[in-house]
């Protein structure tokens, strides 16, 4: 079991490693869009974070 | 004789088009007829019930915006030989491309569970059991993809997107009024003033039309069938065909329960199936088949989605040409997949509704990103080349993408906040 959760976690490493580089030109136009798609989730994330508040309350 | 022989030019050049696309046709076909899953059939069922004809206007202008978004996929996969979760990866590092590829599995796999609500549902009109059911479709998709070969595989699911068609005849047999459909369906109309039901059902219409699975799904089918870039012109008519097909059967829902079941509040395509074996046994009938088919090509591509995204990122073998002993962690994703998510709709009292719900908001999360990255790769010259997005292509891609991620992120806060748009 120990050594299937290793190979496992090694394996995740491997994938972080490999990709670690995007490999996209990160012009100004991709960081913007990146930056709005990270704003938009936290946005989300925040409104299903406070339906669950509503629902527990 | 001149004409003879030019008349026979022209037929030998059609008979090879035709020869030629039907060897290159899949992936845009099929994606765009599993488009209509469980979940579709009942929005489509529902939008007839309510609004009658008038939304079929709305209706046809998604055949572009589902054309335009999926013949990207088609190009990236073509020039690339990557799917998309691998472009993700490649393209923008490990964080993008592990928050895609879980969003996609919990996305893929709860809206599995929704495509075996809707066959269970189905095939419970005619008497059969639920496990009966979940126990056939499994072992069904186990012969499906276990021959070895993605062309089998593809045929099989072309013939399951052609029965898909059952609602037509069912259309012509509750004979609707031609000129009713071309007065109230074809003329830009908001029925009853544009209100927060309206905007709910426009938002529902494109949420099924556009799902994340969807893009996952062509470019990976596109790589596994090896599409080439001289191969893209076909790629797109496919895509084209496909897209036209979807919305031509959607259309033809809403003419049904548009013209039996207007004013009727629709809840689910099983109990639209049921009301309409009251009036009509054969065109209920139809409907039910047509539900449980639809539920069948979801989930045959919905699983294989999933399986493809996690075989080209952790490095497994994972192409449809191979065997189970050749790629056995393809089909072991492939299978767990679809089994867990079967069980789930045997368990009694499952929160059926409610996972029906949430698969709304978490693909509302996984959307946007799948889009933004979808049009960013295709600008990428670097890898893309001459394929790359023309500015035309970039301002109808970027108009239709904004649109998108502003409906569709509306409608999954509208089901979080149902009252909000009331």
């Amino acid at each position: 079991m120990n050594r299937a959760f290793g190979k496992f976690a090694r394996k995740i490493r491997d994938i972080n490693e490999r990709y670690r580089t995007p490999q996209i030109e990160m012009s100004p136009r991709v960081r913007i869009a990146l930056l709005a798609l990270r704003l938009y989730l936290l946005f989300l994330v925040g409104l299903m974070v406070y339906k669950f508040v509503l629902l527990l309350t | 004789m001149n004409l003879a022989s030019r008349l026979y030019y022209r037929l030998r050049k059609w008979t090879k088009a035709v020869q030629l696309y039907l060897v290159i046709a899949g992936p845009g076909l099929v994606v765009m007829i599993a488009d209509n899953d469980a979940g579709g059939i009942t929005t489509y069922a529902a939008t007839g019930a309510k609004y009658g004809y008038n939304l079929i206007w709305f209706l046809l202008i998604l055949i572009p915006v589902a054309y335009y978004v999926q013949e990207m996929t088609v190009r990236l996969g073509a020039v690339t030989k990557r799917g998309h979760a691998e472009a993700i990866f490649d393209g923008f590092g490990a964080f993008w491309g592990w928050f895609s590829l879980l969003d996609l599995m919990i996305v893929d796999w709860l809206t599995l569970v929704t495509e075996f609500i809707g066959m269970t549902a189905a095939l419970k009109i005619f008497g059969v059991p639920p496990w009966v059911t979940v126990v056939g479709v499994v072992a069904l998709m186990a012969v499906i993809v276990m021959n070895g070969r993605y062309w089998t595989w593809e045929k099989i699911a072309m013939l399951f997107c052609a029965l898909n068609l059952v609602y037509v005849p069912g259309a012509f047999m509750v004979n609707p009024s031609v000129s009713d459909i071309v007065k109230e369906g074809l003329i830009p109309n908001f029925a009853g003033g544009f209100n927060g039901d309206l905007f709910f059902f426009l938002m529902a219409n494109i949420g099924t039309t556009i799902a994340p699975w969807m893009l996952f799904f062509q470019q990976s089918s596109v790589v596994d069938k090896g599409l080439q870039e001289k191969d893209i012109p076909w790629g797109k008519f496919d895509t084209l065909f496909g897209s036209t097909l979807t919305v031509a059967v959607a259309v033809f829902i809403v003419i049904v329960t548009g013209t039996v079941l207007k004013g009727v509040d629709i809840e689910s395509a099983s109990q639209a199936a049921e009301q309409l074996m009251e009036t009509n046994h054969w065109v209920g009938t139809f409907m039910a088949i047509g539900l449980f088919d639809a539920g069948l090509l979801g989930a045959i591509c919905i699983s294989l989605a999933s399986s493809w995204a996690f075989g080209e990122i952790f490095g497994w073998a994972h192409s449809l040409n191979q065997k189970i002993r050749e790629a056995p962690w393809f089909y072991t994703s492939y299978f767990f997949t679809l089994i867990t998510a079967g069980l789930v709709v045997l368990i009694p009292g499952a929160p059926l509704v409610l996972i029906t719900l949430f698969v709304q908001v978490i693909a509302v999360t996984l959307l946007p990103a799948a889009l933004v990255f979808l049009i960013l790769l295709l600008n990428d010259k670097k890898h893309m080349g001459e394929y790359c997005n023309t500015p035309l292509e970039n301002v109808i891609g970027s108009f239709i993408v904004v649109a998108i991620v502003a409906l569709s992120s509306l409608y999954g806060i509208s089901v979080m906040f149902p009252d909000l748009f009331k």
